[in-house]
């Protein structure tokens, strides 16, 4: 498996190792593009995130601190806690979407595969290749079939005509549990399908360009109970294969999903602060601190 | 595809509850076996093997508390993890009482033979055949079954009321066997609770089913 965050021109001397993790540099070998591409090869077991100390903000205001967390690899992290303790901004920070907001920052360090995302020279649009985002609300591309909003990852991610769209456009919506729902219509617009549809088309397009991870921020609010628990459904199907962030409200959810959580909670500063991170049988059946008690048993938040 | 996890997380307690039945089930024929045989050695396996079966019970327990706070199940579902609450608790005392009469056969030593006692044989028999019907009748949601059970509960009491009557007219031609009749008096004693206990899981059974709480007892 090799990761690539590195845009062409910057040159990789090492990434760091953590945690025990073999990295191995190639150096260029041939003019072509692909191989003057510094590449960090890994095993498949370290496809994982690795969050030390980050901090992020808005200008003066600091949404997160001090967050360090581990996001196992085939595992699904729930993110939980109140309105205003940062799950959003600390999502966004996994993909560095989080500083396409004016005046945004982030400090710390999120390794991917053992390097670090924030690092000099990361391409974020690379980044963003391999940890994909699925959103709140459905957001397929309103002008676009449904086909062609599956392709468009692809067509920007691999410059130019990919030679088996078809079988990947399929397969990535047979992974998203689509296929036969819409296999008769590909070239109907997006937008004609259900709420529950649309996310699922959304999460096939985020699924197609093949990412190792995907963060999915509020991805059932806005879908009715049966929606849900298909997306719900979907997400343990896909772990098998995908590392998954999710950020939820619905503590339920969490509960029922996900194989660890994390509770974060706004701290006196307003700052949101990592309270407590556990298996999620422990978390919610035996929390650690008061605050996740308080929080879970519906005393405050 | 909807809610595949909730049903596959269900389908697994019931059988891990399943087969603590039958370990429960098989521990209660041997040690009928055990105690006429008076095997010390046996016994005393018997009796540690018990340990595993309190662990069985702690660890459906727990996983039910995590299925609950997990899934927040409702309704049928919910009465269903409710009553495997109860029923692993009934079995672990029925495991008890085949621990007992382990202990029972440890006490007597085997000092003086024992009398014949073909109703105990049969009282671990019948306690076992209803204990299988009513977790079969449980896992199949057969409410109509499950009733029906604990009217055999009547001829397990009938055959401890032999033992017990057996056993005093022992006392009397020979008052020095008074505490082999007790220590026997004690294992029939503990069957027919395993038997009561049975009748715990038929109530379970019904009430997963309709909802109605209702007391089975025949007699």
């Amino acid at each position: 498996m090799t990761i690539k965050l590195q845009a062409a021109p910057v040159r990789v001397v090492s990434s760091p190792t953590r945690a025990g993790a073999t990295t191995e540099v190639h150096g260029a070998a041939s003019a072509s593009r692909a191989d003057t591409e510094p590449r960090v090869e890994l095993a498949a077991s370290h496809l994982a995130m690795n969050v030390q100390d980050l901090a992020a903000g808005f200008g003066s205001f600091r949404a997160v601190d001090a967050i360090s967390l581990e996001i196992r690899p085939r595992t699904i992290t729930a993110i939980i806690g109140p309105s205003g303790s940062g799950k959003s901004t600390f999502l966004r920070c996994l993909n560095r979407m989080h500083e396409e907001v004016k005046g945004a920052w982030a400090r710390g360090t999120v390794s991917l595969a053992g390097q670090d995302i924030y690092g000099p020279g990361v391409d974020p649009a690379l980044v963003r290749r391999h940890v994909g985002m699925v959103f709140q609300k459905p957001n397929p591309f309103p002008t676009m079939s449904i086909y062609d909003n599956v392709a468009a990852g692809l067509r920007l991610n691999q410059w130019g005509r990919v030679p088996d769209m078809d079988e990947r456009v399929e397969r990535a919506l047979r992974l998203a549990a689509l296929w036969d729902e819409v296999k008769e219509k590909l070239f109907q617009s997006g937008t004609a399908l259900s709420g529950g549809q649309q996310q699922r088309l959304c999460i096939a397009r985020a699924l197609a360009v093949e990412p190792e991870i995907l963060l999915m921020d509020e991805p059932a609010s806005a879908l009715d109970p049966v929606a849900t628990l298909r997306i719900e459904e979907l997400m343990r199907e896909l772990v098998r294969s995908y590392t998954i962030v999710i950020v939820t409200h619905n503590m339920q959810q969490a509960a029922r999903v996900s194989d660890y959580t994390a509770f974060l909670m706004m701290g006196e500063d307003r700052a949101g602060r990592l309270i407590e991170q556990g298996p999620t049988d422990e978390l919610f059946t035996n929390p650690k601190d008061s605050r996740t008690e308080d929080y879970i048993t519906g005393r405050f938040g | 595809m909807t809610r595949t996890t909730l049903d596959r997380e269900l389908q697994r307690l019931q059988d891990e509850m399943s087969l603590m039945g039958s370990i429960v089930s098989r521990a209660l024929g041997e040690s009928v076996e055990v105690l006429r045989a008076q095997d010390g050695a046996a016994a005393e396996r018997l009796m540690s093997a018990d340990d595993a079966i309190d662990q069985q019970r702690y660890a459906i327990e727990s996983d039910v508390l995590i299925l609950i706070a997990r899934h927040q199940p409702m309704a049928t579902d919910l009465r269903a993890l409710a009553a495997i609450l109860e029923i692993v608790g009934d079995l672990e005392r029925i495991g008890d009482y085949a621990k007992g009469i382990a202990k029972v056969t440890l006490m007597m030593g085997g000092a003086v033979p024992l009398p014949p006692l073909p109703e105990l044989p049969l009282m671990a028999a019948k306690a076992r055949s209803m204990l299988s019907r009513a977790l079969e009748a449980f896992l199949r949601q057969d409410a109509e079954a499950a009733r029906a059970i604990p009217q055999e509960d009547d001829e397990v009491d009938a055959l401890y009321n032999q033992v017990n009557a057996a056993m005093i007219e022992m006392i009397i031609a020979d008052p020095s066997r008074m505490d082999q009749s007790n220590y026997i008096t004690w294992a029939a004693h503990n069957l027919e609770r395993a038997a009561d206990r049975v009748t715990n899981i038929c109530e379970r059974a019904v009430f997963t089913v309709t909802g109605d709480m209702q007391e089975l007892d025949a007699s």
